[in-house]
């Protein structure tokens, strides 16, 4: 993939999660800030399809932000064939693995699995 | 390795002013690590820090290595570090400076081959990188029967950054230079810029995908040092806002 499409993909997704994010702290305004923290609440959260979904979003737009950015300061820290290759698929495979296990959190806890 | 030496009064004029000159030496070939030797060197309102140093090469040590040519900041060769900012020592009034003391060190970024000269091959290598000449697929500039007009709009897209004398003080001042061995650099960027800004070339897509990879255009972080630095006034960093704006299709 070029690196222009990479960094399209990075400023997108920096955008997009700050729209995400700034809804999910809205919601944390429709009742009183710690009662939104309580246990149950928090659940209910994921219970709530439309929510999971974005948090799901939130989760994917972030973790893939995250690791370019990672892959980035890495990149600029150290130059070398090998060590470039293995950075790039290195974040990618933690950024797949982020994804997967917050999914699995997201999904579990949606169907009342926790 | 610190030294004091200094021109007798005798030498010296009534207006004229002493001054402490320090001079970073290194020998790649002979030193585990560089020093500096101060002179005292008279100086006048006018006088150049490339002029100190060649008064310290004429009467106290003629082996401070220095690379200069014409002396009125056009050759781009006598770049360095001066009182800890890369400038070029001909267009350095010591007046200026407004210190009694000067301290000249090798750029930053570039390798030391002797005290204050340094290797220019990555930036000759990167500038030649980005193709440095208009493309067109025509042979009308061959045949000499007709011009390349441009208004003068056309002109004001990338006149400042043909003033380019590729002294390299942008590159010196780049922090990404600085961790990145294979950054493509502000220099060779901003050329990139002025070539595909010209209404003439149409070589914008080659050039464009010559510094879409992962060490290119990307990896300039905006510090805006480079356009701080350079005596041309030319603004690299502006050049490589504008040259995005090309990647990112805002224009074209």
């Amino acid at each position: 993939m070029r690196e222009s499409t990479i960094m399209k993909i990075h400023y997108g997704t920096a955008l997009a999660s700050v729209a995400l994010v700034a809804v999910h702290i809205l919601m944390r305004l429709t009742m009183n800030y710690a009662e939104s923290l309580e246990y149950e609440n928090v659940l209910a959260n994921y219970k709530f399809v439309p929510y999971a979904i974005m948090l799901e979003l939130i989760l994917i737009l972030l973790s893939v932000h995250g690791f370019n950015g990672l892959r980035v300061i890495l990149l600029e820290l150290k130059q070398g064939r090998i060590y470039e290759k293995g950075v790039s698929y290195g974040c990618l495979a933690a950024m797949i693995g982020l994804i997967a296990y917050g999914s699995r959190t997201i999904i579990m806890t949606n169907m009342g699995m926790i | 390795m610190a030294q004091v030496s200094s021109i007798s009064n005798k030498q010296t004029s009534p207006t004229s002013k002493l001054i402490t000159l320090r001079i970073s030496r290194f020998n790649p070939k002979h030193d585990k690590s560089s020093g500096f030797m101060e002179f005292s060197v008279p100086v006048e309102k006018w006088t150049t820090v490339l002029e100190a140093i060649l008064e310290v090469k004429k009467h106290f040590d003629h082996s401070v290595a220095v690379r200069y040519s014409c002396r009125q900041a056009t050759c781009g060769s006598c770049g360095m570090i001066i009182n800890g900012k890369p400038r070029l020592a001909c267009f350095t009034k010591i007046s200026e400076l407004n210190s009694d003391v000067v301290t000249v060190e090798p750029m930053n970024n570039f390798p030391i081959i002797r005290d204050l000269a340094v290797k220019f091959e990555r930036l000759f290598d990167t500038h030649q990188k980005i193709k440095p000449y208009l493309i067109r697929d025509d042979t009308e500039l061959e045949s000499d029967q007709k011009e390349f007009l441009q208004s003068p709009e056309e002109v004001e897209q990338y006149i400042q950054f043909a003033n380019c004398i590729k002294c390299g003080l942008c590159n010196s001042a780049c922090p990404t230079m600085a961790t990145d061995s294979s950054f493509v650099g502000p220099q060779a960027l901003a050329q990139a810029y002025r070539y595909v800004a010209d209404s003439r070339d149409k070589g914008k897509d080659s050039r464009l995908k010559i510094i879409d990879d992962s060490h290119g255009i990307w990896r300039c972080h905006f510090a805006g040092s480079c356009s701080q630095v350079c005596p041309k006034g030319v603004d690299p960093a502006m050049g490589i806002q504008l040259l995005r704006g090309y990647m990112l299709g805002f224009r074209s």
